[in-house]
């Protein structure tokens, strides 16, 4: 357990001492590999060295600097838990489960998919953008806000924002988290859409997961209450039951009906997003949450188990020729800033901030958790985005074009694709495409973009080289398709019910009734707004010709980039009203650099002359031609050039809504520091007053008998 | 550590995850709080338990 402020400095103890060099010098190594080695097959073996040696040091000297000398972390003060403690919100949780509870709630979809898309770029500015990315930024975030809203009884990024930088700040942040979150949402039902289409199997066991949730909802409301576990092991077994029926039902008579289009299948997914939201939760949401928990710890464990195994070589470039000429089919842009916000959950999510001042700073037991909980819990994420890379780069690069570059550019057949893929400079036979989806049990493989078919892909190599060699690919495959679509869809679920809450809550000031939480027509009207809002999206980017992860996966990095800049900026006004503005740079570097990349990243997608990056651009190269009557490649007909035209400019506007958005904050909150810095005293605390901690963290507090103590070390914590 | 240990840590683990233990601190938090007095069965319990998630969603990140 970490004391702040040891009156007396420890001696040099040559054990941790030896530890550390040896570690650093592991983490050395393997960096010197990744950058450096040329023209050989490099391992994945030195990714993960790479990682894990930077994170164990990241951990335990600059997360312990943040907790001693910028926070100032008191163990003698008692935290919201222990002192409002009423057993249902605030309540003192061990710090192992409370990790695991905060894991569970910040790591989805997203980790998984933003590395598969920055594989376009080659393995090696992904990987430095997700470690270093985290050690700086993206960890400190998460828990810099979450020591903030615990010092302050856990308020919400919102509360905060308007405390502490004032009510401009407050209202846009409020308008920033909501409309995030419906391009967050749209995002990545856009990615279930894109994994389910036209396959009879995915869509045939994702379906099955809404009679198996019910079964589980009644189970646990009638037969055996609280009886969790139980309840989750017959899930999980139905589940997996569910991924092998779902082979047999792609092979017999009713393939046919579980073969959806997309437009099918967005329709399907708004239905399912409204009654979700709608419904009680005990009957869909909770034992979906317990479901999505248990797959998501056991899948990752199991892939990282693999990747050590396996070892596999990776097949792409180091620093591909997208990187610079920004020509790239998966995403237009170069490196610069297009990875950075390509990469956003893994490196730095904005989101999280969300989650750090919800529910988790209301249950931590001492302040010096939040280095466990805050900075720990986003290295886990942060390395299973080190996973997904590899899975993404182990494939072959034509392989990896065909399925992601836009079906506008790879056409129908695998002989289009195979051509295209040759375009772009790398080659695959249409025999080999053909024979990646026979292996993995789909028709076809061709612009499966969104991210999780290519995931599916490299997790299947990795999983059946361990685990049922060849005859297992197909299961693994749609193994891994359903672990993404369930997380994915226990986010619809959960964010629609959030996106309607602040809706009600908003609106309620205008009239009483909606914000009333019991009132059904309030709900069913707040519900299909919120739900209206992301299917608007979602079908606009399957209909959209030049592909919807294309247009709209920028959107949704720079909107979550710009949550981040958001709860950066909060951070750090706290730090200097605090009187700590020598130690501002914590929190205001990786602020000015998540700034400059989300607003750079706005300029081009709003100024950019280039066609294929500015959406303005766009839509006027396409709404000349349709003045014209011309018809613009990929676009098929007059009736997709209007899609086009349309869909560019809502884009358009979004991404300077968003940038206008962070730069009224940061000029908000720069006033508030300067008056801060110029005032003779400091300005008034919004913390809690101090009260002294009665709780003995260890033997009281402990579990019961049989369990283990709490005097284990952190991982990373080598003293 | 023994296999019994290990095991007894996992299931310890698994049941404060996912809240099964929920019940057995809140007859815990009763006894001292209310001596005498009657808890709530444990389906009562479970059931109020899970109904605040209509009215507290939690988010659930990307």
């Amino acid at each position: 357990m970490t004391t702040p402020e040891s009156p007396t400095r420890a001696r040099p103890n040559w054990r941790s001492i030896l530890i550390w060099t040896a570690v650093s010098i592991a983490g050395a190594v393997a960096w010197g590999m990744i950058a450096l080695v040329r023209g050989e097959e490099i391992s994945a073996f030195w990714l993960v060295v790479a990682a894990l040696g930077s994170y164990a040091i990241g951990y335990r000297f600059y997360a312990r600097f943040i907790a001693r000398k910028v926070l100032r972390v008191d163990d003698t003060r008692a935290t919201p838990a222990e002192r409002l403690d009423d057993g249902v919100d605030y309540q003192p949780t061990d710090r192992r489960v409370l990790l695991g509870h905060h894991f569970a709630a910040i790591a989805g979809a997203g980790p998984l998919v933003g590395p598969v898309l920055a594989a376009q770029m080659g393995y090696l500015p992904g990987t430095m953008w997700i470690i270093l990315g985290v050690i700086f930024a993206g960890a400190v975030q998460d828990m810099v806000v979450l020591f903030i809203s615990m010092r302050r009884n856990g308020k919400s990024l919102g509360q905060l924002a308007r405390d502490e930088i004032g009510p401009i700040g407050g209202a846009a942040a409020l308008i920033g988290v909501f409309s995030i979150m419906i391009i967050l949402l749209a995002v990545l039902a856009l990615v279930v859409v894109n994994a389910l289409a036209a396959s009879p199997w995915g869509t045939f066991s994702i379906a099955m997961t809404i009679p198996i949730a019910l079964l589980m909802g009644f189970y646990l409301r009638t037969l055996r209450p609280g009886r969790v576990l139980e309840t989750s092991l017959i899930g999980v077994a139905l589940l997996i039951l569910a991924i092998v029926a779902g082979g047999w039902v792609q092979a017999s008579s009713w393939a046919d009906a579980f073969t959806l289009s997309p437009q099918a299948l967005v329709f399907c997914l708004v239905v399912y997003g409204f009654v979700a939201a709608v419904l009680p939760v005990w009957m869909l949401l909770a034992p979906r949450d317990y479901l999505s928990t248990f797959m998501k710890i056991g899948t990752i464990g199991l892939l990282a188990v693999g990747v050590l195994i396996v070892a596999p070589t990776l097949q792409t470039e180091a620093v591909t020729d997208f990187a610079t000429n920004g020509l790239g089919p998966v995403f237009s842009g170069s490196l610069f800033p297009f990875v950075f916000i390509t990469i956003a959950c893994g490196a730095l999510s904005g989101f999280h901030a969300l989650i750090a001042s919800g529910t988790t700073p209301k249950m931590i037991q001492k302040e010096s958790q939040v280095r466990m909980i805050g900075y720990g819990a986003m290295l886990m994420e942060s390395f299973v985005a080190i996973m997904a890379l590899i899975a993404a780069c182990i494939l072959d690069p034509g392989l990896y074009y065909a399925m992601n570059a836009p079906a506008g550019v790879l056409g129908t057949t695998v002989e289009s694709a195979s051509t295209a893929v040759a375009n772009l400079g790398f080659t695959i036979s249409p025999q080999d495409l053909q024979a990646a989806a026979d292996a993995v049990g789909e028709e076809s493989l061709v612009a499966r973009t969104g991210g999780a078919p290519t995931l599916a892909v490299g997790m299947s190599e990795i999983l059946s080289s361990v685990f049922g060699g060849e005859g297992l690919k197909a299961f693994w495959y749609h193994f891994a398709i359903m672990f993404e679509a369930l997380f994915i869809l226990t986010t619809v679920d959960a964010g629609t019910r959030v996106g309607r809450f602040m809706l009600q809550d908003t609106l309620g000031n205008v009239w009483k009734p909606l914000g009333r939480v019991g009132w059904k027509p309030g709900i069913w009207a707040t519900s299909a707004v919120v739900v209206g809002a992301w299917g608007y999206f979602l079908y606009a980017g399957v209909n959209d010709p030049l592909g919807g992860i294309n247009q709209l996966f920028p959107l949704f990095g720079i909107a979550n980039q710009l949550l981040a800049a958001i709860a950066l900026t909060v951070a750090t006004t706290v730090l200097v009203k605090s009187g700590r503005l020598k130690w501002a740079w914590v929190t205001a570097v990786p602020l000015a650099w998540t700034a400059l990349v989300t607003l750079t990243a706005s300029w081009q997608k709003v100024f950019s002359e280039d066609p294929r990056i500015g959406f303005f651009a766009q839509r006027e190269r396409y709404a000349d031609a349709l003045d014209a009557g011309e018809v613009l490649a990929p676009a098929k007909d007059l009736d997709q050039m209007r899609t086009v035209v349309v869909n560019s400019t809502v884009d358009g506007v979004l991404a300077a809504f968003f940038a206008l958005l962070v730069v009224i904050i940061i000029l908000n909150a720069a006033v508030i520091c300067w008056r801060a810095v110029r005032s003779p005293e400091p300005l008034p605390s919004t913390e809690a007053p101090y009260v002294e901690s009665k709780l003995l963290v260890g033997a009281a507090a402990g579990p019961a008998s049989g369990t283990p103590s709490d005097g284990a070390d952190a991982p990373g914590d080598g003293r | 550590m023994t296999v019994r240990r290990l095991l007894g840590l996992v299931r310890w683990y698994l049941r404060e995850l996912t809240g099964e233990t929920a019940y057995d601190r809140y007859l815990e938090r009763h006894r001292l709080a209310h001596p005498g007095v009657p808890a709530l069965p444990r389906r009562e319990f479970e059931r109020r338990r899970t109904d605040r998630g209509d009215a507290h969603p939690g988010a659930r990140c990307c």
